[in-house]
């Protein structure tokens, strides 16, 4: 009986979602057959609204194509859009474009223009999927466009430096977009999100990036998931923004002087749970960020696994494994206004009489040395030294330079299993 | 033959060997005496190398012996106190020092013989007697068949029995042509086994001549006596 | 030599301290790989063994051993033997001797219970560290004339290069730290062979601490084999100047 109404009710689903096809690409859609020789630009004059483009193999150094009605862009394997260096080379400027299966390479570089491989003004409901970009300087650039799809795409760039780079993925005032599954390296941000709200960033690799993995700003009710940040110059920044979910991400090797695997700033009423922080220099950087809930994430080998600066308040760390990294949390501040329960601190040396699997004493995650550090970064020569040994035993006797109410009442024994 | 000339050492502010110079020549056998702290001992070390000169110079076989080390396998050498590492049996010791100086001539073993050494063999250094160690240190000197031998104090502490059959070694090896340096407090023992007189007093050479020519000078036919009478006469001087 | 080294050997084996120098280090090793499941926190607790004990374990037994050896050392020299063989000999003894207690005390355990490259690098610098100090105590001993005075100076090098000059380095560091310290520290660290074995283990443990607030500097100095290769050369320095030194002076020392 249930089967039945179930099939029913995806049978209807289907019917509607063809008749929505139906009507949008139009009865009449035409396929047309490109190839390098002939003009991009003539054809897409000619085309009707809901036709597909059909590029064959070959180079098409034709550039700074202005697309305004819905067509559909298919690259067969090895159809490459070149630049020369000079140009953007795709504009989409309607709603409902689909770029598919298309290389891209050499646009040009400007300081002055956010010069794309693919820029969308004003373009709702783009859907730009499998598509391979090289040395572009701006990838793909989206601004006042919403309901964007953006997935399964290669960026790849390469410059020394910062300013012959553009961003991979760049939003600016969008909303609803999703972010799938795409490979971003070399780039100056992987991301680029900027009064972005309502999106999904999910599956995606950003990796080598010179600046930001993902640079997040001014993007409320956000949601970013299962994503790997790896080996960018500054790791993820997420600032200014309310509402932003992080979850299932993993942060991974952001080693640098100013380098964070999650840098926060500015934010409130988040969530970062099940996160991996791994091997960066500073796992977790946050700096005016309160109400948010860090649960289940896992800081491994890291510098520092969390740097709390004193201007954050009303935060929960919750549930977290901390293991390997050189210091565990580290301040600025004497007065502290956030909580920490229950995560595993490998650094704990307490008892469990009780065998509860928490703690009998509380832990207090404060290094005294790492305090020193903050005043004298050199100081790292010693670190691990018979010197610094005895200097924090003095210091956990006689706390003198560490807040003493920033601990974990009830540290647990066992690492948790987050596999 | 050893020629010391003109030698001194100072340990500090101490002046020890204060100019000597002195030939030894072979089949000769030499007494050195003097005082407690007379510098007997460092001019032994001072010709084996273990103390090293200040100034001057010291020949054995012609050869100068600053920073060398091979011509210490001509010098038999037997100390005051023998010291050996305490954990080695005899044995272990004989064999390790047959392995170290590595000699090719014929070993002379009749000390480990007349002293019934090989019955000990298994016995730690540590655990033996002042006696059995001097016995140790004699076979030592004379089991490579050096043309030198220098012996300090060498009857101290052996029986009655040991010190005649050590004694006996000792003339031997003297009318056997070799080279003897011996020190000793006994006289009558260096009355015994010595041609030559050697005698330092603060470091200085007070007299230096064979024992026949002290005797004849003093009157006296004991060395003691005539040794006594030697060092008033010095002392008046 | 190799005739003279396998006596001396033989000599320090009858002692029985090597062997329960080797067995203190086995059970403590195990020890920490039974209370902990994680190799790399073993590895830091093991650190601390290898930073303060190995140095100390080097310089006491080795001004003992030498002071005991008197003996045998002047048993020696009045053999034609060439002293400088002799003293030769007495070190890589010892260093032998005390090495192989290390690394199959330590290695043994890390082998059985799994080895990583920072246990590997614990391994090296425990050992570098051995060859240094013995070669320190070595100097210590000829430096004076009896026991009791060489372990004296051993340990006060021991006491040295453990604690005194890092406080010295850390008094350093604070009182100019409105400069650029990273060259300075650097080269302060250059100076206590203990420091290094120590960066060694940092460039294995605190790599991504390392790679943060000291900057560029660092990171081009730590980068690859650069840092390993400095502080190796630097350690071997350490351990041919002192034994060099005592090598001149015990060719001209009075016994």
């Amino acid at each position: 009986m249930r089967d039945t109404m179930r099939n029913r009710c995806v049978g209807v689903v289907f019917y509607v979602s063809a008749l929505f096809l139906l009507l949008s690409s139009g009865a009449m859609a035409k396929e047309w057959k490109l190839s390098p020789k002939q003009s991009i630009a003539e054809v897409v004059e000619q085309a009707q609204a809901g036709d597909t483009l059909r590029f064959v193999a070959g180079v098409y150094k034709q550039a700074n194509i202005i697309i305004q009605k819905p067509l559909v862009l298919l690259g067969e394997k090895g159809a490459v859009l070149d630049g020369s260096h000079q140009h953007e080379i795709l504009v989409l400027a309607a709603e409902h474009i689909t770029v598919q299966g298309l290389s891209f390479q050499h646009s040009g570089r400007s300081s002055l223009n956010d010069l794309a491989a693919i820029k969308c003004l004003d373009a709702h409901y783009v859907r730009i999927i499998n598509n391979q970009f090289d040395n572009t300087f701006f990838g793909i650039h989206l601004s006042n466009s919403n309901y964007a799809l953006i997935e399964g795409n290669t960026l790849k760039a390469q410059a020394l430096n910062e300013y012959e780079l553009g961003n991979g993925i760049h939003l600016w005032k969008c909303k609803n977009a999703r972010i799938v599954k795409n490979t971003i390296t070399g780039h100056r941000d992987g991301i680029y999100f900027e009064f972005v709200t309502h999106s999904t960033i999910q599956e995606n690799i950003s990796t080598k990036n010179m600046r930001y993995g993902l640079h997040f700003m001014f993007s409320n009710d956000d949601e970013y998931l299962n994503n790997t940040f790896k080996n960018n110059g500054a790791g993820v920044s997420v600032m200014y923004s309310h509402g932003v979910s992080m979850h299932g991400n993993r942060f991974e090797e952001n080693w640098g002087e100013s380098s964070y695997g999650l840098l926060l700033k500015d934010i409130r009423d988040s969530e970062v749970i099940d996160n991996q922080f791994l091997a960066n220099t500073s796992g977790i950087y946050m700096e005016g960020c309160s109400r948010t809930q860090f649960h289940g994430n896992e800081f491994k080998n890291n510098g520092w696994a969390i740097q709390l600066q004193a201007s954050c308040n009303d935060n929960t760390l919750e549930r977290n494994n901390f293991q390997g990294n050189s210091f565990d949390v580290v301040t600025n501040g004497v007065v502290v206004l956030n909580t920490l329960k229950n995560n595993y601190w490998d650094k704990y040396q307490g008892y469990d009489l009780d065998k509860d699997g928490l703690g009998d004493v509380p832990f207090r995650p404060v290094n005294m040395f790492s305090t020193v550090m903050e005043r004298v970064p050199a100081a790292i020569v010693l670190w691990r030294s018979m010197l610094v040994f005895l200097l924090d035993r003095a210091e956990k006797v006689i706390p003198a330079m560490t807040p003493e109410n920033l601990m974990d009442n009830q540290p647990r024994m066992k690492p948790y299993d987050y596999n | 033959m050893i020629t010391i000339d003109n030698i001194k050492k100072n340990f500090g502010a101490l002046q020890v060997l204060d100019g000597i110079s002195l030939s030894l020549n072979r089949g000769h056998s030499y007494a050195l005496i003097g005082p407690n702290g007379s510098g007997k001992t460092t001019i032994i070390k001072s010709i084996l190398g273990l103390v090293v000169i200040s100034s001057g110079s010291i020949h054995v076989e012609g050869e100068d012996i600053s920073r060398q080390w091979a011509y210490r396998e001509k010098i038999g050498y037997m100390p005051q106190i023998g010291r050996y590492p305490d954990n080695m049996k005899i044995g272990q010791l004989f064999d390790m020092m047959m392995n170290i100086r590595k000699n090719s001539g014929t070993l002379d073993e009749e000390l480990i013989e007349t002293f019934r050494l090989r019955d000990l063999f298994d016995k730690r250094m540590h655990t033996l007697s002042g006696g059995t160690r001097q016995k140790v240190s004699a076979a030592l000197a004379f089991l490579f068949n050096p043309p030198i031998l220098i012996l300090d104090e060498p009857t101290a502490g052996l029986d009655p029995v040991s010190v005649e059959f050590l004694k006996d070694k000792i003339l031997k090896e003297k009318n056997a042509g070799k080279l003897i340096l011996i020190t000793s407090h006994i006289m009558s023992d260096l009355d015994e086994l010595t041609t030559d007189l050697i005698y330092l007093y603060e470091g200085k050479l007070l007299y230096s001549n064979p024992i026949k020519q002290l005797k004849r000078e003093t009157g006296h036919d004991k060395l003691g006596k005539a040794l006594s009478s030697i060092i008033i006469q010095t002392q008046n001087d | 030599m190799l005739r003279i080294i396998k006596y001396i050997m033989y000599d320090i084996l009858r002692t029985r301290f090597m062997f329960i120098y080797f067995l203190f280090l086995l059970l403590s090793t195990i020890a920490l790989f039974q209370l902990d499941s994680e190799a790399s926190k073993v590895v830091m607790s093991l650190m601390n063994v290898v930073l303060m004990v190995v140095p100390l374990i080097s310089v006491v037994f080795t001004t003992i051993h030498f002071y005991n050896s008197y003996e045998f050392i002047e048993l020696m020299l009045i053999q034609p033997v060439n002293r400088k063989v002799v003293f030769w000999s007495e070190y890589l003894a010892v260093t032998i001797s005390l090495s192989l207690a290390f690394l199959l005390g330590v290695g043994i355990p890390i082998l059985l219970y799994g080895a990583n490259a920072s246990a590997l690098m614990l391994l090296y610098s425990g050992l570098m560290l051995t060859l240094v100090f013995v070669s320190m105590a070595f100097l210590a001993a000829v430096l004076t004339r009896d026991k009791a005075k060489a372990i004296g100076v051993g340990l006060l090098f021991w006491f040295y290069f453990v604690l005194i000059y890092d406080a010295f380095v850390l008094w350093v560091i604070y009182t100019f730290s409105d400069y650029p310290l990273e060259k300075v520290s650097l080269a302060l660290i250059a100076f206590n062979p203990v420091d290094l074995a120590r960066i060694l283990m940092l460039l294995q443990l605190d790599i991504s601490a390392l790679m943060g607030y000291t900057g560029a500097f660092f990171k081009n100095f730590f980068e690859g084999y650069a840092g390993f290769i400095f502080s190796t050369a630097l350690l071997l320095v350490w351990m041919v100047l002192p034994v060099g030194f005592a090598t001149r002076i015990f060719s001209k020392k009075d016994l």
